[in-house]
């Protein structure tokens, strides 16, 4: 049913994932929305939410607000903040849930040195990341251990022989093991 | 893993460290050449990829020609069988968004990757195709989409369901074939799986109810593992008992053990989203609420914010409708007063407002006292707020609430908040009389050290209406009179006001304040001056005047019923003469309508580029003339006593003259003679004529007055008419029209027709329009027009008069003693079903519209999401019927909104007309 009962109705929906840096400057974003259909308007959006949350401390759980009637849930590690914008009538603990799916994922994949520099130095697994957690505003999966697998098997070289694997390779080769067993 | 993308940098701690640092959108354009190396190597690749998707997500624009470029050689890299290398290419293909003529390139590529072994291939190739792909491929590929929402492997499935869900948008027809496959897919174990068919399914069946319902009642037996499908199923759960709500009034709701046994779900989500739906449900009881407010309490204490968040957040919801049901969170709530989130803290006193009772009223305001002085201005707003509905709620806590109020008026804020708090305190004393001297005495002591120049003369101006009325007055005194030694000039005339206000109100006062007044006779600003002579004049201070006190009282308290920009006009355009200005020729009308510079009569028609001659402003020449003219004067009378005579004036006048004639009309006697609408355009934007009519209507008569321009430089139209065709508008007779002499460029001008119409009677139709004239060419250069003519007609739009031109939009300031004052023997009732409508809001609006009456107290604007509204509107009806009119509106399920009309007037026979409108309408 469209109209006044639309949000509650249907299926839950991200409006946009944002990793900003400690002066709020742009890692990664991904906007679903067309609510904020420039990139100023984007930057703007960025810009004040990041003024709003600055003080609050988020780093141990995810801290959450209302803003410009949007509910955004963030969370904050060293250098590196994490936001999620859901609608005003969306279930909370859903995008809270996505948020940590995010956040869990990209620990497991940077191998829990999250900080800005090994953000940007991985932008390739974090733009592989949010493409496995949402699809243009739907969820697609939460699940921190299976995102990271989705990622990392895409990013070994399956041909290469066992002994000619850096150590990182190594290491993916593992988790692709894991992964395989979790998804089974 | 992948690689850094340059060269490390060993020195950690620089700030401004990052691989990307100085990157160049051409360059990286540049770099992209190597995807065309005939020997592809994957890691570098992949690292161009990155940048380029760095560039985009940091904002750049990429040109069309760039994008293509970029496009068709990431399309090569579909030969490299580097999984990696795939996976970026999937993502930048989405970036890219190519044209449909472009993704031709790419579709065989992405289709035999659909079918490939590879899982990771098929879920990534389905997605991206079914990102770019139109209507027209999808039949192509369709029987691989249906295989796929089966396939075995989750991330297959999900892929191509989540798809579906974004495509049933575009191609509905398409994707609801699917049904069976998806059907399917709900039974799947695997849990995303599940829940991406689940919102599939409903999305294609929502608009059949039976088909909901089934799907509703065979999972909510308990085949769902996933606690996302479990959230849908329960928001699909809530949309089934809203729909089946109007049949099962008595017994059980339907699906509500579905719901409570929800509550008990191991996922903290599936329990909120159940406890939600179970507060929102349609008159809900205290028994339903009593479970989902236990798991809404415990989620109180949660260690996360976002849990209490979400809690608290409901829970005030749930306290606007059933306060009593959330009284027993209330010791919970007050932790969270001091929680560390401000969101959740202002939400936690808000709530706690709404429920508290008079006896735990006192601890709250400690409570909050501590709370106040470490928020934002705007959530203080918030709690002022909701302080000042406690304290109506409960007069007899005013003393502690007012105190409060006044505490933290004196400490630091803006003006918004200290606005708030003035406007809280005001509200208090004028709605309980206990408060009314303690909350005067709190104004006082804050105009003693306000920084705010307006609050002070809204205080100042307060104080002279109540506080002549208090058991004591002279205290509040020596607070005003401080004011005129202490502030700057506009809160010092404020305050010479308030003062003579104490001095015509209590005789015994008025020896001080004639003393008081002497001295601000002193006073360096002239305003002040000015006042204090005025009011020691008119309070018979120096002995010269002496008033009868009731003209006084009414000089003082009056309302003035002028607005001001007029009043300022007509003292501008005022010249000292014989005669005296005076105030009751100010229009009273508050638009003024936007007439550009008139040429006076006779004068040559100026041509392109000629400067604009004569006085600044005819019009304004020309209102002084008429009202100086005897008969001018006396306007109202003349016209309300004699049948108008329209052939007469518009022999005798010319347009512009008739023109400000009807404006004066309007401005002076709306309600006695009728009232001119809002002009209403007949012409698009940017024609050869701009063309808008202003209805003026009369008891016996309709006169539209054409205001019209000549936006063609080389054109001068002479002999301008309007002819009207009344053909569908069968009460209508024309009696008189008045040609527009010459109507040169850019000048605008009026021509008007008037129309007899059954006395008093609210006659309505439709009226054709062309526009008739000479059009005569303009030599540019000299501005001259030639002599000859040569005649022409334009085409204008319909017109129609309503019934709603027949109301007068007056509002009141007080609908209910309004409406209690009116006799209930003229009050008739009805009701009308509206049909479906988008919205509530919609309904409201068109009905308003309708009936063309003011609303009052702000009931035009609809709360979102709500279900049922009540408007009020006011006017008066032709023959100066005052009307009220109480509409009840609410809304079904299928939207179909119903409303109930209730008009009081001073004539039953109006009170049906107005039915008759709605009837018809």
């Amino acid at each position: 049913m469209s109209g006044i009962f639309s949000s509650r109705d249907s299926c839950p929906e991200v409006k946009n994932i944002l990793i900003l840096d400690s002066e709020g400057k742009r890692v990664a974003v991904k906007y679903y929305s067309d609510e904020w259909p420039t990139n100023s308007a984007r930057l703007a959006f960025e810009k004040s939410l990041f003024a709003k949350t600055l003080k609050s401390n988020a780093r141990t759980e995810a801290e959450i607000t209302m803003f410009d009637s949007n509910i955004v849930i963030y969370k904050s590690v060293q250098d590196l903040h994490f936001f999620i914008t859901g609608g005003d009538d969306e279930n909370e603990l859903i995008l809270a849930n996505v948020l940590q799916g995010l956040f869990d994922a990209t620990a497991l994949l940077l191998r829990n040195t999250i900080d800005k520099r090994e953000a940007l130095e991985n932008l390739d697994i974090i733009f592989l990341c949010i493409d496995e957690l949402v699809d243009q505003g739907t969820i697609l999966e939460t699940d921190a251990n299976i995102l990271a697998g989705k990622v990392a098997i895409q990013n070994m070289d399956v041909s290469a022989p066992l002994s000619e694997q850096t150590i990182s390779q190594a290491l993916a080769t593992a988790r692709e093991h894991l992964t395989k067993s979790l998804l089974k | 893993m992948a690689q850094p993308l340059v060269k490390k940098d060993d020195d950690r701690d620089e700030e401004e460290y990052s691989p990307f640092l100085g990157i160049e959108k051409g360059a990286v354009l540049q770099e992209a050449r190597v995807f065309n190396d005939p020997q592809i190597d994957p890691r570098r690749c992949s690292q161009v990829i990155t940048k380029l998707l760095y560039l985009l997500n940091q904002g750049e624009v990429f040109t069309k020609v760039e994008a293509t470029e970029v496009f068709f050689s990431v399309t090569k890299l579909f030969q490299s069988k580097d999984i990696g290398l795939r996976r970026m290419v999937y993502v930048i293909i989405k970036e890219l968004s190519p044209s449909a003529d472009e993704v031709i390139i790419v579709t065989s590529s992405l289709m035999k990757d659909m079918t490939s072994k590879t899982d990771m291939y098929r879920a990534n190739a389905i997605r991206v195709l079914c990102r770019i792909t139109d209507g027209t491929l999808l039949t192509q590929i369709e029987r691989y989409l249906k295989q796929a929402i089966v396939d075995k492997n989750p991330v297959v499935a999900s892929a191509a369901l989540v798809s579906g869900i974004h495509l049933l948008q575009t191609t509905p027809e398409i994707v609801k074939r699917w049904s069976n496959e998806v059907q399917e897919a709900v039974q799947s174990r695997a849990a995303l799986v599940q829940f991406h068919a689940l919102a599939l399914l409903h999305q294609i069946r929502q608009n059949d109810r039976l088909a909901v319902n089934k799907l509703v009642s065979s999972l909510s037996r308990g085949s769902v593992r996933s606690p996302l499908a479990q959230c849908l199923l329960i928001r699909y759960t809530s949309q089934v008992i809203r729909e089946s709500a109007n049949n099962t009034q008595t017994g059980d709701r339907p699906f509500y053990d579905f719901l409570e046994g929800c509550l008990r779900h191991k996922a903290e989500m599936v329990i909120f989203e159940a406890a939600r739906a179970i507060t929102e449900l349609n008159g809900v009881t205290s028994r339903e609420l009593t479970p989902a407010i236990t798991v809404l309490q415990l989620f109180l204490s949660s260690s996360k914010p976002v849990l209490r968040f979400a809690a608290v957040r409901t829970l005030n919801k749930v306290a606007m409708t059933h306060p009593m049901a959330v009284t027993n969170c209330n010791i919970d709530m007050e932790s969270l007063i001091s929680d560390q989130n401000r969101s959740i803290a202002t939400l936690a006193i808000t709530t706690l407002l709404k429920t508290g009772n008079e006896s735990s009223v006192d601890r709250l305001m400690k409570q909050i006292t501590n709370f106040m002085s470490d928020i934002a201005d705007e959530f203080k707003i918030v709690v002022v707020e909701a302080i000042r509905s406690l304290c109506l709620k409960f007069p007899l806590k005013h003393r502690s609430l007012m105190n409060f109020l006044s505490n933290i008026l004196r400490e630091e804020g803006g003006f918004e908040y200290k606005k708030a708090i003035v406007d809280s305190i005001v509200i208090l004393i004028r709605d309980i009389p206990e408060a009314k001297e303690s909350g005067l005495l709190h104004l006082c002591e804050f105009i003693e050290d306000c920084e705010f120049t307006y609050l002070s003369t809204q205080i100042l101006h307060f104080l002279g209406i109540e506080g002549p009325k208090t058991s004591d007055p002279s205290k509040y005194i020596r607070y005003i009179y401080n004011r005129v030694h202490l502030e700057n000039a506009t809160v010092r005339a404020g305050a010479v006001s308030t003062l003579v206000k104490f001095g015509a109100m209590i005789d015994e006062l008025k020896p001080r304040i004639f003393v008081l007044l002497r001295r601000c006779l002193f006073d360096n600003d002239d305003e002040v001056r000015d006042r204090a002579t005025l009011y020691l004049k008119t309070l018979g201070g120096d002995g010269a005047v002496v008033q009868t006190g009731e003209d006084v009282k009414e000089f003082l308290f009056g309302s003035l019923d002028i607005p001001l920009v007029n009043l300022e006009n007509s003292l501008k355009n005022y010249e000292p003469s014989e005669e005296s200005f005076d105030i009751n020729y100010v229009p009273k009308e508050v638009k003024t309508q936007p007439l550009a510079e008139t040429k006076a009569p006779g004068k040559k028609p100026t041509g392109l580029g000629a400067p604009p001659a004569g006085p600044p402003s005819t019009v304004d020449a020309y209102e002084k003339l008429l009202s100086s003219i005897p008969e001018f004067a006396n306007f109202g009378k003349l016209f309300k006593v004699l049948p108008f005579d329209f052939s007469m004036l518009f022999h005798t006048y010319n347009t512009l003259e008739i023109f400000l004639i009807l404006k004066f009309i309007n401005a002076l006697f709306p309600i006695f003679i009728g009232q001119s609408s809002a002009p209403v355009e007949l012409t698009e934007a940017e024609t050869e004529y701009a063309v808008n009519v202003v209805k003026h209507i009369f008891d016996g008569h309709v006169v539209f007055q054409y205001n019209c321009t000549n936006t063609i430089p080389e054109q001068l139209l002479e002999n301008v008419t309007v002819i009207v065709d009344a053909s569908e508008a069968e009460e209508f007779a024309e009696v008189a029209s008045k040609p527009l002499r010459s109507l040169p460029y850019d000048s605008p001008g009026q021509t008007f027709v008037a129309f007899e119409k059954p006395e008093g009677v609210p006659a309505v139709g439709k009226f054709s329009n062309m526009l008739r004239f000479i059009v005569k060419e303009v030599d540019p250069s000299t501005g001259e027009a030639e002599d000859d003519g040569v005649e022409d007609e334009y085409q204008l739009e319909d017109l129609e008069v309503v019934a709603a031109d027949y109301m007068l939009k007056v509002g009141v300031s007080n609908f209910r003693t309004a409406w209690e004052s009116m006799v209930a023997d003229c009050e008739r009732v009805d009701e009308y079903g509206l049909g479906p409508r988008d919205s509530l809001a919609e309904a409201v609006n068109a009905v308003i519209n309708l009936l063309g009456m003011q609303p009052c107290e702000g009931t035009e604007v609809v709360p979102s999401n709500s279900r049922s509204h009540t408007c009020l509107l006011s006017g008066v009806y032709i023959g100066n019927v005052k009307v009220l009119v109480r509409l009840q509106f609410g809304i079904d399920g299928p939207k179909d909104v119903a409303m109930k009309l209730a008009v009081r007037s001073e004539d039953e026979a109006v009170s049906d007309a107005i039915h008759e409108i709605v009837a018809s309408g």
